[in-house]
């Protein structure tokens, strides 16, 4: 071996030594660290940032009543841009670099899907606040969520479509790339055939397109009573667009995807019904003290998204005060003892580590400022 | 509504898809024909036009006037833009293999991609695309949007003015003298160099119109909007023989009709894999595209 190659070596290991010296002199921190991914850039950053937002919001009122076994709690929160890989490279940044105590995230189904299973296999406790497709929670023990799941959303849609609308012919426009599309889509058609109702037209696209222009005329040519529309609100505003345009006045209906749509979206959005987790005006106390909190601090009324986040950073740190410990095998065990009343309602989580929750009906109409805003239709338990 | 109604309506929606695949596939052959580059950052400039129609019409608000101002305001500025690319990007490496300039042209389009992006003004969000009310004319049960309207008139307007510009102009022929030979044009006198930025200034020009129109008929602006429309473009002009600019037109054209008749007719799932195969069986048929001159290359 020559002279030269020895040097190299040594200095490589040298380096490596400093580096081992400088991340394990981190690990002595009097602080609990709670990462949070979220898409804060991109199609759905109102959703990003909001939760995000609130999950701070909750976490320094914690701080501000002593912490979580008496040291203080510090949020990192990443960005994923609803891209399933960057969401995969900032769960192993969280986790080896960060070495987070537990993860609110991912926020988008396609995004959270993509990262379970490794935060099953690195012993990461993980609870996304928002992601509602069934599958979410298939990975393991150590995964959990504080929203409700798609099969319980898309059906009670379908029951609102027949029971309250009197719909008998449905029509669904889905994106057959997007796991929180697709689960929607099943979830409503089961249930609207299983009540009577008759699928006259069942369309997709794939993620990204921005022409549906020849789905919809096939739709227009099916006349449905309904259109079901399961998407994030930036693709449903350029659809309901082009819905209006071909002139197909049809009732159209949407789910908690469809929550920022008022802020997105034109006229050609008044009338239609989506359901969501919860409403800013409903006359529950929690509700009103949330929004008000929220409110003053941000200067924006906040989304169901943001409130689910708020609720996940308080089940998950309740939990950890309960544990006594952040060892994601034990505080895995206090998670299921939650039992109480959120701001999103009364959440105890079943054996699949998944709440039971109720359903919040909205419909979007003109507010008195003529901006558009959402009505409170009715809210269905499970 | 009967088949017959919905073939037409089909159709319709089709070529107005087709008219704004054509202007953009048009700027890839032009290129194409005069310096044998694919500029792959041709898509990116549909976006800056896009952004450019965007601040103008948020700042005007939106009459069909306003729409002009777009236009009027966001080719010049494309154009320019065009120009500069060629002058900083391409030029130097225009005697360099023709790899490193199709490389090039890949890094401006992630440069532009990207630096829209981090631009405060712009930002990686998507936004709203201000447009006019919707209005449906119906004709024999079939509608037709203004939307739709617009888009075809004005593709179909700037097609002639191309067309006026390379066959009755002297830079038009100068364009077209550089595209059959480009050593012998220079030894006539042409000024290649610019005839070279006269190219990119038009082809830029149009994909700023292709921006405003796609941004209208589907009103969200966001840093990537440019990828897909530019890639179905560029497919659009190698369908139609690239080089040859009718050929640009018909294949934006094809691909638009075929696409949309591929969704309302035979699955929206497997739409562009339909449209796609046609192209593949296109291209083992006619090699050159539909209207391209097969040119025996010499080993």
């Amino acid at each position: 071996m020559n002279k030269k190659l020895l040097v190299i070596i040594g200095i490589i290991v040298i380096l490596a030594l400093v580096l081992v010296a400088v991340f394990s002199g981190r690990r002595e921190s009097d602080t609990i660290k709670i990462g949070t991914i979220m898409s804060m850039s991109g199609v759905v950053s109102a959703y990003g940032i909001q939760t995000r937002d609130a999950i701070q919001m909750a976490i320094d009122e914690i701080n501000a009543k002593g912490g979580v076994l008496g040291k203080k709690v510090e949020l990192i929160a990443e960005d994923d841009e609803k891209n399933p890989e960057k969401t995969m490279n900032a769960l192993i940044k969280l986790a080896t670099k960060d070495k987070v105590a537990a993860i609110i995230g991912a926020l988008t189904s396609d995004c959270t899907l993509a990262i379970t299973k490794e935060a099953q296999q690195r012993n990461v406790l993980l609870i996304t606040p928002t992601s509602t497709n069934d599958r979410v929670t298939e990975a393991g023990d150590l995964i959990f969520r504080s929203c409700f799941k798609d099969s319980f959303q898309g059906s009670i849609v379908a029951q609102f479509a027949i029971e309250t609308l009197g719909a008998q012919k449905a029509a669904i426009l889905y994106d057959m790339n997007n796991d929180y599309s697709t689960g929607l889509t099943k979830a409503f058609q089961d249930t609207f055939e299983s009540l009577g109702g008759r699928m006259v037209a069942i369309e997709s696209y794939a993620g990204g397109d921005k022409d549906f222009n020849a789905q919809i005329t096939k739709i227009k040519a099916a006349a449905p009573d309904v259109l079901f529309i399961p998407d994030y609100y930036n693709t449903i505003s350029l659809v309901i667009k082009q819905v209006r345009n071909q002139g197909l006045n049809v009732t159209m209906l949407g789910a908690d995807g469809w929550d920022e749509l008022t802020g997105q979206a034109g006229d050609e959005a008044i009338g239609s019904y989506f359901s969501n987790h919860y409403s800013p005006d409903a006359d529950d106390p929690d509700v009103q003290e949330f929004v008000r909190k929220y409110r003053s601090r941000y200067n924006v009324t906040p989304n169901a998204l943001a409130v689910l986040g708020y609720d996940a950073t308080y089940i998950l740190l309740e939990a950890i005060e309960r544990a006594g410990t952040t060892d994601p095998q034990k505080v895995k065990v206090a998670m299921m003892q939650t039992d109480r009343k959120f701001v999103t309602g009364h959440i105890k989580f079943d054996e699949q580590r998944n709440p039971v929750k109720s359903v919040t009906m909205l419909k979007i109409v003109k507010g008195p400022d003529g901006k558009l805003t959402t009505e409170y239709v009715g809210q269905v338990n499970p | 509504m009967g088949v017959f109604q919905q073939i037409l309506q089909q159709m319709i929606n089709g070529l107005s898809l087709g008219s704004i695949y054509a202007l953009l596939a048009l700027g890839y052959t032009m290129v194409y024909g005069i310096v044998k580059l694919i500029n792959f950052a041709h898509g990116d400039i549909l976006m800056i036009g896009a952004f450019i129609g965007y601040f103008v019409l948020i700042k005007l608000g939106v009459t069909p006037g306003t729409l002009i101002v777009a236009f009027l305001i966001s080719m010049p500025f494309c154009a320019l833009l065009g120009v500069l690319m060629e002058k900083i990007c391409y030029k130097p490496l225009r005697n360099a293999p023709r790899i490193n300039a199709l490389i090039t042209a890949i890094g401006v389009s992630f440069f532009l991609e990207n630096g829209a992006r981090v631009l405060p003004v712009i930002g990686p969000n998507p936004r709203v695309f201000p447009t006019l009310p919707p209005v449906t004319h119906h004709l024999f049960g079939v509608g037709v949007s203004r939307v739709q309207i617009i888009i075809f008139a004005v593709a179909i307007g700037l097609m002639l003015v191309l067309n006026y510009i390379i066959n009755y102009t002297k830079i038009g022929k100068a364009m077209r003298a550089v595209s059959f030979d480009k050593g012998a044009s220079y030894l006539m006198g042409i000024n290649v160099d610019r005839v070279i930025s006269f190219t990119f200034a038009l082809g830029s020009a149009l994909a700023a119109a292709a921006g405003i129109l796609f941004a209208s008929a589907y009103p969200q602006v966001e840093p990537y909007m440019g990828i897909m429309p530019g890639l179905k473009a560029f497919i659009a002009a190698v369908l139609g023989g690239i080089g040859s600019i009718p050929g640009a037109m018909l294949g934006g054209f094809i691909l638009g009709v075929a696409e949309t008749l591929a969704k309302g007719f035979l699955s929206s799932q497997m739409a562009d894999a339909i449209a796609f195969g046609l192209l593949i069986i296109i291209l083992v048929v006619k090699p050159a595209g539909i209207l391209g001159i097969p040119i025996n290359e010499k080993v």
